[in-house]
């Protein structure tokens, strides 16, 4: 049912994940973990393959992977913006901090920008509280952000990066 | 490499003890004096120091003392998290305990310069006491008062140095249990008098009792590291800045309750902690600190890793072993209890990181030790998040018994701008929020929960005469609504009718009823909901009614937000103070500004978005206003 056709296939590296490991279902969730750094998200058709490996219903997998938010289904652009929406940064102006990304990249929380450049993002401390309010795109961290401006030029970095020839999904 | 014993484990110790010979040193000496002599610089590796270019910090002064001939004699190291995360990137230098804040990269060169080859402290950098311009080179008023237990070796040992942690009495209160029957243990923690520090404040030693008391060939313990609570850091900072101090916890808390294995989950979000935890299981089973026969004792211990994935409800006992279990984090009615029923049923022993952090100085230096440290019924020391519109944002670790208002206005500085206090909110979702009159309360398990909040894992947000407290009630609905696994129609259902009714409040639709209809429907979801998530999500709309309830009114009776928060209830209005510059209208996206130019303007409230976009563009003071 798999199309294992492609050279950069992430299946085989998966399977051979699960293969090795001493407990497969009680790892369901790190198995997701794996599958979601390999695939950058978790498609029926993959969450369908993990259930046929595990031997465990589909429906369980599924039930998994909507339960948890860290877990995702739909693709995610090439750079991920998340908004930090901790007690400490939503009392030091988070909220316009989220609506000023969303007002720059055009797009609502929880969606990825037309180009896949940019999905936006919002999640629960990163512990930079004193910072506040920051957002992170791909893992750095970015504080005190206040002037539409600084981000703006923030973004721009991001978008007069070299273009890649393909990208390969 | 392995330690065949406790003899073993002292050498390596004895042999260890030059790593730490000039840090934090009891007579510091001058910086001239230190000239010449061997130095550490400790380069805070806080989330917050981190984020603000620490690395680079580190990296840049490396090579600048490379580059001046000082590497040898000037050894750079990156421990955790120093907890003044306002001054950060913070940087220590050791013997002459020097403590530079704000530095930046572009300092790097004027600190070699200055402080290692002239012998003179750059004077800019020291910390600046905004109260009495007063400048502090070591003791910084922000630690006075605190004492630090569970927080000892965080922002002192490189956290990737098991050596280190050797050197500084770790693994010692392991060896000496190993020789004790395990009840005695039990009896220890329970003299001490630890509760648990992820907020429930149950009992350690009766946990571990209970645990051991339960009949079963396998028994687990588990660290719960899925810190969830927004805002909060505490266990982060213990994770990233002292891991063996967890495993040790766990390993005594292992022995204790007769368990071969133990857990600690993570959350994913945490990927440095994660980082940490795995090189010091590696390090500790390198040492035969982990594994079969440690320390020549019949005891045998392992740890695995595990993953959280962003889910808050996980923070729950019963939830969490569910979630290890690889299924979805729900919650399970109690009884049976963990203690007796737990991961794949077996007896099951789950701690907080900062609980288990705090085991070992329990057992090297007693319970009596323990006891004496704060109040009657809440023993030791609490680690806090201090965070919001405070002037010093940071991590603080207090005696028990200590007051809001020492930790606000002392360690924390007071208000940021100059503003008022308004409330402190402990407890993250579940607690409360405490207002001006008991700020003198001082902090225990159970005077917290009488003034309606809760003693919480250890977030504590200040709040000011900006915020509004409907709206603050409201950011943590959601928050729970959000998080709500969706298991029990009280907490699934009533949460999101609660969040309805404030956001109905907020928009300026509310009616004295739904006042009624909060307070009574917040009553019943904490009556009838299964796990302490539900039970305590309506406490920051209780609690916020309880001293806040002129708020609710003006929102509702008023339809005005005392705070200027709530933008719906937001009239803006153009003052005789303008000049007429028509700035405003150009830039109005409703059009609903009219006047001629260098005459006042109107504005339509009719049309008015509440955008507050005129405001932005005024350039008179006071021309523009809105309440």
């Amino acid at each position: 049912m798999c199309d294992h056709a492609s050279s950069n296939d992430p299946y085989p590296g998966l399977d051979e994940y699960i293969d090795n490991l001493a407990y497969k279902k009680e790892n369901l969730i790190g198995i997701l973990h794996y599958a979601q750094e390999l695939f950058g998200y978790l498609p029926d058709k993959l969450q369908w393959h993990i259930a046929q490996k595990l031997d465990i219903p589909s429906a369980k997998v599924y039930g998994v992977v909507s339960f948890y938010s860290f877990f995702t289904m739909k693709p995610r652009g090439k750079h991920v913006i998340n908004v930090c929406m901790g007690t400490a940064c939503f009392v030091r102006g988070a909220e316009k901090l989220q609506a000023e990304l969303e007002k720059q990249l055009g797009i609502k929380t929880g969606q990825t920008t037309s180009d896949n450049l940019f999905s936006l993002d919002s999640l629960r401390c990163i512990g930079a509280c004193g910072l506040a309010p920051v957002m992170m795109i791909d893992g750095k961290v970015y504080g005190r952000l206040h002037e539409p401006e600084e981000i703006r030029q923030i973004l721009a970095e991001y978008r007069s990066e070299p273009k890649l020839a393909t990208i390969g999904l | 490499m392995k330690l065949s014993n406790t003899d073993a484990l002292n050498a390596l110790k004895a042999q260890s003890r030059v790593l730490l010979e000039n840090r934090r040193v009891s007579n510091p000496v001058t910086t001239k004096e230190a000239q010449g002599l061997p130095r550490n610089v400790l380069i805070c590796g806080g989330p917050g120091c981190h984020s603000s270019g620490g690395p680079k910090i580190a990296e840049q002064l490396e090579e600048e003392l490379n580059r001046r001939g000082l590497s040898e004699q000037v050894k750079v190291f990156r421990p955790g998290c120093f907890g003044f995360c306002e001054q950060g990137p913070m940087i220590e230098i050791h013997p002459d305990n020097t403590t530079y804040c704000e530095v930046s990269v572009e300092d790097v060169p004027t600190i070699v310069e200055e402080h290692f080859i002239q012998g003179n402290r750059v004077e800019r950098l020291l910390f600046k006491d905004p109260n009495t311009q007063k400048r502090f080179a070591s003791d910084l008023p922000f630690y006075e008062g605190q004492v630090r237990i569970a927080l000892r070796n965080v922002g002192y040992l490189a956290p990737e140095n098991i050596l280190e942690y050797i050197a500084a009495d770790g693994y010692q209160a392991l060896a000496q249990i190993l020789a004790l029957d395990p009840a005695s243990v039990i009896d220890v923690i329970k003299k001490s008098g630890l509760r648990g520090r992820g907020g429930g404040g149950f009992s350690t030693g009766l946990k571990w009792e209970l645990t051991r008391k339960s009949e079963a060939k396998q028994r687990y313990i588990v660290c719960n590291a899925d810190e969830g609570d927004p805002g909060a850091f505490m266990d982060r900072s213990i994770l990233e800045g002292d891991p063996h101090s967890v495993l040790e916890g766990m390993l005594i808390a292992g022995s204790a309750i007769g368990a071969s294995y133990g857990f600690i989950y993570v959350r994913a979000e945490y990927p440095a902690a994660i980082r940490r935890l795995q090189v010091a299981i590696v390090q500790a089973r390198e040492h035969g600190l982990l594994g079969k026969d440690i320390l020549g004792s019949d005891f045998c211990f392992d740890i695995e890793l595990k993953y959280g994935a962003g889910a808050f409800v996980c923070g729950e006992e019963t939830a969490l072993i569910h979630s290890i279990e690889g299924a979805r984090g729900e919650p399970s009615v109690k009884p049976p209890f963990p203690a007796q029923k737990g991961l794949w049923g077996k007896p099951t022993c789950v701690n907080n990181v900062e609980t288990l952090a705090n085991i070992p100085p329990i057992i090297l230096k007693g319970a009596d030790w323990f006891a004496g440290i704060g109040t009657e019924k809440s023993k030791g020391t609490k680690v806090f998040a201090l965070a919001g519109k405070v002037r010093n944002v940071g991590l603080v670790e207090v005696p028990m018994g200590t007051t809001l208002r020492q930790i606000i206005f002392n360690m924390g500085g007071g208000i940021k701008n100059h503003k008022l206090f308004k409330a402190a909110q402990t407890g993250g979702p579940s607690g409360g929020c405490i207002p001006t009159q008991y700020l003198d309360t001082p902090i225990e398990y159970e005077s917290l929960t009488a003034i309606g909040s809760m003693m919480g894992s250890g977030g504590l947000i200040i709040l000011d005469e900006n915020d509004c407290m409907v709206n603050i009630a409201k950011f943590f609905l959601e928050f729970s609504v959000d998080e709500s696994c969706g298991r029990c129609t009280a907490c699934r259902v009533g949460t999101k009718r609660l969040h309805e009714i404030l956001t109905k409040i907020t928009e300026g639709n509310g009616t004295l009823d739904d006042i009624d209809k909060l307070e009574t429907l917040g009553e019943i979801i904490k009556d009838t909901s299964l796990c302490g998530l539900g039970q305590s999500a309506p406490n920051p709309i209780l609690s916020t009614l309880k001293y806040f309830r002129a708020e609710y009114l003006a929102h509702v009776v008023d339809k005005t937000c005392p705070a200027g928060v709530c933008k719906s209830l937001l009239k803006y209005q153009i003052t005789d103070k303008c000049q007429g510059c028509t700035l405003c209208a150009k830039h109005c996206p409703a059009n609903c500004i009219s006047g001629t130019a260098k005459k006042r303007h109107v504005i339509d409230q009719e049309r008015c978005l509440k955008c507050g976009a005129c405001m932005e563009q005024c350039r008179v003071a006071g021309a523009i206003i809105h309440h």
